[in-house]
Order: structure tokens, then sequence, then C-alpha cells
């Protein structure tokens, strides 16, 4: 780093892996955090340049390895690369739709040593979840739940709350209880990619939030100690920002469908990323090394409020990709903290949410689905029509 | 702090089977390992869960601790770390 003032020590090592094996997904989920422009990277890492990403993560010390992407199940060596990751220590987890696995598939990869496979859901009910989803899935998806329970594993499951979901929270839960969960993960939607195209369908207003909030908190009360229930109120409405990442480069590393490694899965579109890619450096020379990974390390490169805040080192600032959408500027606080003076964007989204719900206004843009058809269509309109503006 | 997350000297604290703890030499730490993250610990943290094992009562590793590290008394910290650990669902209590 060139930055005065901050001695770059040799950073935290990498603890947390984020393998995302590929963009192609069968879902088309609106709220997805993938990249709008996934249709243009198709050049896929091989077999062999994961289990070598594999090695030197965990040479360098990441433990904790999600297998994502997309929908990882698409890959027909995943079995391959759970056995590799097992045989080399990590704590491997599957995050996936279900859709794809079948019994024959989950007992390979109970053989090939994966410690869990998290479910996601859209909802609890087979026509809002099909329709979400934009695919028929929920049947499937139930079915894979109890195989995942008969063959040894805790049941993971994953509900991504928003506008259209989050007034089913009591109907999701008590899914759960039925499927006899182990692990609930009532996820908030990130406004990052496709999320964040759709936000105006998908951001919940805040009677929604305090509706669902009393409802999460009664289930984990009521089965404590059965089921856990992972529940937090969307960024938006709070006015501190979430240490995103636990600090940048410093203890989650990215590695995207086409080996570019990122300091999170959403930092491709902040401008003046050199993005290096796997296939031309090492993982060690990424993390200590990459200009991409030491940006925002430390505190030097902050900005006031944050520069003098004393909550600086307990929140790094928020989010770079969340200032940089928000505020034009990756450098500036995360709008989501109230100190920042461009906080009000996030209140104008959270008011401009509630009209629409209330069907005082509509959304600027129709709700655009997850597929490679319209993210080449977006791709489309960056070149031929650059005046036509994207979000970024 | 709900009530529910008090732990009292005679309750039996063991670590929640969906948490994974240990040692990972590449990191010189403890890390609990759990389906949606990591958390790496530190020394005392380490020394708390480590004997979370669902046999010592939480009057019982106070004890222990006490015995290993003997400048002060440890237990306000214990039981405050014990109920945070609970409240984070890291921990199961058994009375």
């Amino acid at each position: 780093m060139s930055n005065s003032g901050y001695v770059p020590n040799l950073p935290n090592k990498p603890l947390w892996l984020l393998a995302e094996l590929t963009y192609a997904c069968p879902l088309q989920c609106a709220y997805c955090s993938n990249p709008l422009e996934f249709a243009k990277y198709k050049n896929e890492l091989s077999t062999d340049d994961w289990k070598r990403v594999l090695r030197e993560a965990r040479k360098m010390g990441a433990a904790q390895l999600g297998f994502s992407g997309g929908e990882p199940l698409v890959r027909q060596d995943l079995e391959e690369l759970i056995a590799e990751a097992r045989q080399l220590g990590f704590y491997t987890n599957l995050i996936t739709s279900g859709l794809g696995m079948d019994e024959k598939r989950i007992k390979a990869f109970k053989d090939a040593g994966l410690d869990h496979i998290q479910v996601s859901f859209q909802a609890a009910s087979e026509e809002l979840n099909n329709l979400i989803a934009g695919t028929d899935a929920f049947r499937h998806k139930l079915e894979m739940a109890r195989l995942v329970k008969k063959y040894g594993y805790e049941m993971v499951l994953c509900f991504v709350l928003h506008r259209q979901s989050i007034d089913q929270i009591r109907d999701v839960l008590e899914l759960c209880v039925r499927l006899d969960a182990d692990y609930v993960e009532l996820a908030t939607t990130q406004y990052y990619g496709w999320a964040y195209h759709n936000r105006e369908h998908l951001l919940p207003t805040r009677e929604q939030l305090q509706r669902a909030e009393p409802v999460a908190h009664e289930f984990q009360e009521r089965l404590k100690g059965k089921m856990r229930i992972f529940y937090v109120v969307p960024d938006y409405y709070e006015v501190r920002p979430k240490a995103c990442m636990n600090g940048w480069g410093a203890v989650f590393l990215t590695i995207a469908p086409d080996g570019t490694a990122l300091p999170c899965h959403a930092a491709r579109q902040l401008p003046g990323m050199e993005l290096p890619n796997v296939r031309q450096h090492s993982v060690e020379w990424i993390w200590n090394q990459s200009p991409d990974f030491n940006r925002f390390r430390g505190f030097e490169w902050m900005k006031e409020p944050c520069r003098s805040c004393p909550e600086k080192e307990k929140d790094f600032g928020g989010c770079r990709c969340q200032a940089y959408m928000l505020t034009g500027d990756a450098a500036n606080a995360d709008p989501v903290c109230d100190k920042s003076p461009h906080h009000h964007v996030i209140t104008d989204a959270i008011d401009r949410a509630a009209r629409i719900a209330a069907g005082k206004e509509s959304a600027a843009k129709p709700i655009l689905f997850r597929n490679p058809r319209n993210s080449r269509a977006l791709l489309d309109v960056g070149t031929t029509k650059p005046e036509a503006s994207l979000p970024a | 702090m709900t009530e529910n997350n008090t732990v009292a000297a005679g309750d039996v604290p063991q670590l929640s089977p969906l948490y994974l703890l240990r040692w990972e030499e590449p990191q010189q730490a403890h890390v609990m390992l759990y389906p949606e993250g990591v958390v790496k610990l530190n020394e005392t943290a380490a020394a708390i869960l480590l004997l979370c094992d669902g046999q010592r009562t939480a009057a019982e590793i106070i004890a222990d601790l006490n015995s290993r590290y003997t400048s002060a008394d440890v237990s306000a910290g214990v039981y405050r770390f014990l109920e945070t650990s609970h409240a984070k669902g890291w921990i199961r209590i058994k009375s």
C-alpha cells in the first residue's frame, strides 16, 4: 500500500473461503446478489484449478469453505471437490437450492465428507415459492430437506426475506418446525447485483419488519435448544452499518467462477479494481500483496466521518460496495450510518418502498428475473445505448 | 440479555451440536465453525468453551480456570462469557 501512516503489518490470514463454482443456476430469483453481467463470465475454472485454490487457501489458514454459485450442483465435479476439501481439512458447506440434487448425490456428498448442506427456500408455500424462484421447485426442495436429514446431516434451511415474502414469516417458521429443521437462516435480502436492480420491489416496509420481528423472536424463544433461528434486521433499517466481511481483506476470500479473487462477492463492481485471477496469481500473493486486497485494509483510506469515528474499529465504515453504489465513492461511509452525510439515500429508499407498497407510486422498472437472457440484454443495453444507465 | 440466558453455578454448559471447535495450526488459534460462519477465538474464550463438555458445571469450569489463571477470580468474566455464548447459541445449558 502506498498510503502513509498505515504500517502494512502482514495482514490477518484468510479464514473463510467462498468458492463460487458457477454462475449457472436453474432458479431466477430477483433477489440474487450475483453480478447483473454474470452472463459474460463463461470461462469457469477447471477441477484442477479449484483443487489448487483449495490447497493454497487451506495452507494460508482458511478453515471454513462454502461451495456456492449460482447453483454449485451444476458442477459435475462437485463430489470430487468436496472430497479434496475434506482431505485438506476444510469444514465444508454446500449452499444450494436443492435443484440438481437427488438421493444418490446426497449420499455421494456424505461419502466425500461434506459437513453441511444448506437448502434455500424462496417461500413457505408452493405457489409463492415457485413464483419467486421462477420455476417449479418447491416439492423437490421439501424432499431434499428430508433427505438431507435422513443422511445424518443437520437440516440447515435458508429463507430469503423481502417485501413479497416477509409477511409469510410465520408460515416459513411453521414449515421449518414441520420439517424438523435444526438451523434456520432468515436471510434478509442484501441489495447487491440483481437484488439492487430490483430493490424497489424487494425492500420491505418498516411496518412489515415491525410485524415480522416479534414472530421471529417468538419462535426463537419457543424453540430454544431445538432449532437455532438466525434473524437479522435489514441494514437499511439500522443507523450503524454492518461490519461488512469483518473488514476488507481480513477474514473472507471469494473466488468467482472465472477465477477472479475478491474480498467480497460484490466487490467486482468497484471502479479501480485490478481483479487478480487465480489463473495468474497464487492465493498467497493475492491475499498478501495484491492492490485489491490491500485497498481498504487498515483505516488510512477512510474519509470523514469514519476517519475520526470512535466506532471505526467496530464496523470498519460498513460496506465498501454499498458506499460506492449509493454515494458514488467506495471510500465514503456506508450511508446506512446516520453519521453519513448521504444517509438520506437510505431513508429515501425506505420512504419510496412504503409508497410503492401502499400503491401510491409504482416502481420505475419492472422486476427483473435473474437469468442469462436478462443478463445478456443488460449487457447489450450497456454497449449499444450507453446513455441508458444501469445501476452499478 | 433475556432472563433465560442467565447461567447459574449448577448449570452444565455444552457446546451446541451445530458448532465445531478445533485448533487451527495456520491461525495459531482455536476456531469455532458452523454452517454459516466461523469465529476465531482468543485464548480465554477457547479455554472456557473447551471446558463446556456437558459434564462440568459452571462452578467447576470456574474452579478449573481459577486453578490455572491465578491472578484474579475469573467467575464474573466467565459467567458473562457463558451468557453471551448461550445467547449466541454456541452452547446449550443442561440443568
